[in-house]
């Protein structure tokens, strides 16, 4: 039976349309990140890399002082530090804080890490709405997904699609010119803005020695999340801690970079305790909820504890040769492409989609755009040695096993792998001579063998390397 | 008495590409080399680490160290099994402390066959003539694990009546990935289609890179699309005169 997973991916690559703008969004995507990290355009963006993440192997080493540090720090600018174990915790702070303040309307920005553990979904389940600010994150809400991408939400979506959601979900003409479905998200977000509560955002970075909250947006609609409402509440994993408001130097330079090929977004936000007496603008109350939900699980593997190192900027999305086909759907989890492929198995379960690590050509073009240099492959190549452990410990891919096995055993045999490699070759060879293979012969046409020629030839099998070598030595001689 | 260098033909040049094995130590014979085959060597373990099976790897590996103990040069026609012993060798190997040693010992003697042309033997022009539009296809290890970018296309350069004419995509994966080609075919030959898309655009009558594995995604898919392009590995390229 062949599983779910692969009838979806086979389903999306045979959505041409569907394909193609992938693959273009993401070239465009690309084509702008290199415009501005080469040479020219920013000299030591490698030193820059090796700084980055250097500072959050730092960071990460010395994490328990630093979130001291930083709660030390909101509470003496006024805030509030929430710790939550997991989204369930979350959420349940949020009810309550609502409850308390007898919130109707909450407004949000763009923020994976709510994503992550399904803030909206819980909210919402008690009829406490909550709209999306961001504009594709609102068009992802209203089409009832979730996101495609880490940074363009819905990037699959067409403006043909974007008018049938309008329409369909706010009642207003089909529109499809982008400026005016803008104009139409702008004046239903606006009086959801205005009348709004409390804002929820997420957090690129949390500054400990100074407690600030740091925001990286394009729209400005965090910064009127931030602002508008009387209550804001910054939502983060415990690993977004940088120690110095310095440091984002560094990562400022390289999270807008690598995302949309900016050199700085067009907001950078730095956001610390509620608004002080004699200034202007500012939310009453300003509480910062801490998240685990399994981030200290990760940072005590000291293996794959880097996979913590991560932006979110999406670089590794956008150059992935996997992502670029089966887009951001068929991945299990929120977080998609490369890095979900990493941090999905250590966040919910090496055994929970064992597939995953194994579907990635190895490629590594990830891990050379990171800007944080996490090393992907070699945490898939660990992923899947743990995955083929368990396998065993449990018994379970028993051909696989004893194929691999046997592979071992013949390869440390010379004689015997040429003569497997004779055997193969003659059982090939029927149709040796004339070109490439199409097809495998009836008694080899199974498992990978019947894989390979669904899609390509294979070279002709004939005489091996180490027959012609014979021949040409005793020719020599 | 010249150096001597030791061929690693690696399990799928034995295989399928013969001929890629020959043209090697053909150029390695024509600038001056004495060229042996350790009859006794298969496979440098790849597949199986790649695939997660890291025991039945190692014993692989172990069976390469032995073979190759004492060469004085190993030569390998392809960046990724290069890398796979340069490098991977490191993890695979990182709790046996013996084994580990042997690896280090061997690891700066193994060489893949471009760069050792360049920065061994020195050796830029090996007097190779091709008069055919060609076009490069890096290998995702070759250029990523071993920084291999410049040397085949100045080693293609020398060739004359050779034109090397880029493809836009030279970089993105082919989308071979060992058992990655066979565990997800249809993504595996998505890729493939295109890369085909680019190479045909350039006009090329050949596709030529240092890694076979690369070229059996590549030609299958080009012998399958029907397509007049050949694949051909680079050490080919430099026997022709």
């Amino acid at each position: 039976m062949t599983p779910l997973y692969q009838i979806n991916i086979r389903k999306t690559l045979a959505d041409a349309h569907l394909e193609e703008a992938i693959y273009a969004a993401t070239a465009r995507l690309m084509d702008h990140r290199r415009q501005v990290v080469g040479p020219q355009a920013l000299p030591d963006y490698q030193e820059l890399r090796e700084q980055a993440r250097r500072i959050k192997q730092h960071t990460l080493e010395n994490l328990d002082a630093y979130l001291e540090q930083f709660e030390a720090q909101v509470q003496a600018r006024g805030g509030v530090v929430v710790w939550a174990r997991d989204g369930g915790e979350a959420a349940d702070f949020l009810l309550e804080l609502a409850r308390r303040k007898q919130a109707r309307l909450i407004v949000k920005s763009k923020s994976m890490t709510t994503e992550e553990i399904g803030l909206r979904e819980r909210l919402e389940q008690h009829h406490l709405e909550t709209v999306e600010t961001d504009l594709g994150e609102y068009i992802i809400q209203l089409a009832q997904e979730r996101p495609y991408h880490i940074v363009a939400p819905a990037l699959h979506k067409t403006r043909y699609e974007v008018g049938e959601i309008f329409r369909r979900r706010l009642g207003v003409p089909e529109e499809t010119v982008p400026e005016k479905q803008t104009k139409i998200a702008r004046r239903v977000l606006r009086q959801k803005f205005l009348a709004a509560d409390i804002g929820v955002t997420g957090a690129n970075f949390l500054v400990a020695d100074s407690g600030a909250v740091v925001l990286v947006e394009n729209e400005g609609n965090a910064r009127l999340t931030t602002s508008a409402p009387r209550i804001h509440v910054a939502l983060a994993g415990i690993e977004k801690l940088i120690p110095r408001a310095q440091d984002l130097a560094v990562f400022l330079k390289l999270l807008g970079r690598s995302a949309t090929g900016q050199p700085l977004t067009v907001y950078t936000s730095l956001l610390a305790g509620p608004r002080r007496e004699g200034e202007l603008d500012g939310p009453e109350e300003f509480y910062v909820v801490l998240l685990d939900n399994g981030r200290t699980r990760v940072l005590a593997d000291r293996d794959k504890r880097q996979s913590l190192y991560c932006i979110r900027c999406g670089a590794c999305l956008n150059h992935c040769p996997v992502y670029r086909r089966i887009g951001g759907h068929n991945y299990p989890w929120v977080y998609s492409g490369p890095i979900g492929k990493i941090i999905s198995p250590q966040f919910q379960g090496l055994m929970q989609d064992p597939w995953l690590p194994f579907a990635s050509s190895l490629c590594a073009a990830c891990a050379e755009v990171c800007p944080v240099k996490i090393e992907i492959p070699r945490l898939l190549l660990e992923l899947r040695a743990e995955i083929v452990k368990t396998w065993r410990r449990e018994r379970q891919k028993r051909l696989e096993r004893w194929a691999f096995r046997l592979w071992a055993w013949a390869m440390r045999r010379p004689r015997i792998y040429e003569m497997l490699a004779l055997a193969a070759g003659a059982l090939m060879g029927e149709e040796a001579g004339r070109g490439w293979l199409a097809k495998a012969p009836a008694l080899l046409n199974a498992g990978p063998l019947r894989a390979w020629f669904s899609q390509r030839d294979l070279p002709p099998p004939g005489r091996t390397f180490r027959q012609l070598w014979r021949t040409r030595t005793a020719r020599v001689r | 008495m010249p150096a001597r260098v030791s061929l690693f033909v690696t399990c799928l040049v034995d295989q399928f590409f013969p001929q890629v094995g020959l043209a090697m130590a053909e150029v390695l014979e024509r600038i001056g080399y004495r060229v042996d085959f350790p009859e006794a060597q298969t496979c440098c373990g790849q597949p199986a680490f790649n695939t997660g099976y890291r025991e039945e790897a190692r014993q692989v590996a172990q069976h390469f160290l032995e073979v190759f103990r004492e060469a004085d040069y190993v030569v390998v026609p392809s960046g990724s099994c290069t890398a796979m012993i340069t490098r991977h060798y490191e993890e695979l190997f990182a709790r046996q402390p013996e084994w580990l040693e042997q690896a280090r010992r061997l690891a700066p003697r193994v060489w893949e066959f471009s760069r050792f042309l360049l920065e061994v033997a020195g050796v830029e022009d090996v007097g190779a003539r091709l008069e055919a539009v060609v076009t490069y296809h890096d290998g995702c290890h070759a250029l990523r694990e071993l920084g291999i970018r410049e040397g085949p296309r100045r080693l293609l350069a020398r060739v004359r009546g050779l034109e090397l004419r880029e493809m836009d995509t030279a970089e993105e994966c082919c989308g071979f990935g060992g058992t990655f080609a066979v565990k997800f075919p249809e993504l595996s030959g998505a890729m493939a289609r295109t890369k085909l898309e680019a190479i045909r655009r350039t006009g090329a009558r050949y596709v030529v890179s240092i890694d076979s594995s690369c070229l059996m995604q590549i030609g299958g898919a080009l012998s399958r699309a029907g397509l007049p392009v050949q694949p051909l590995h680079l050490a080919e390229v430099l026997a022709r005169r």
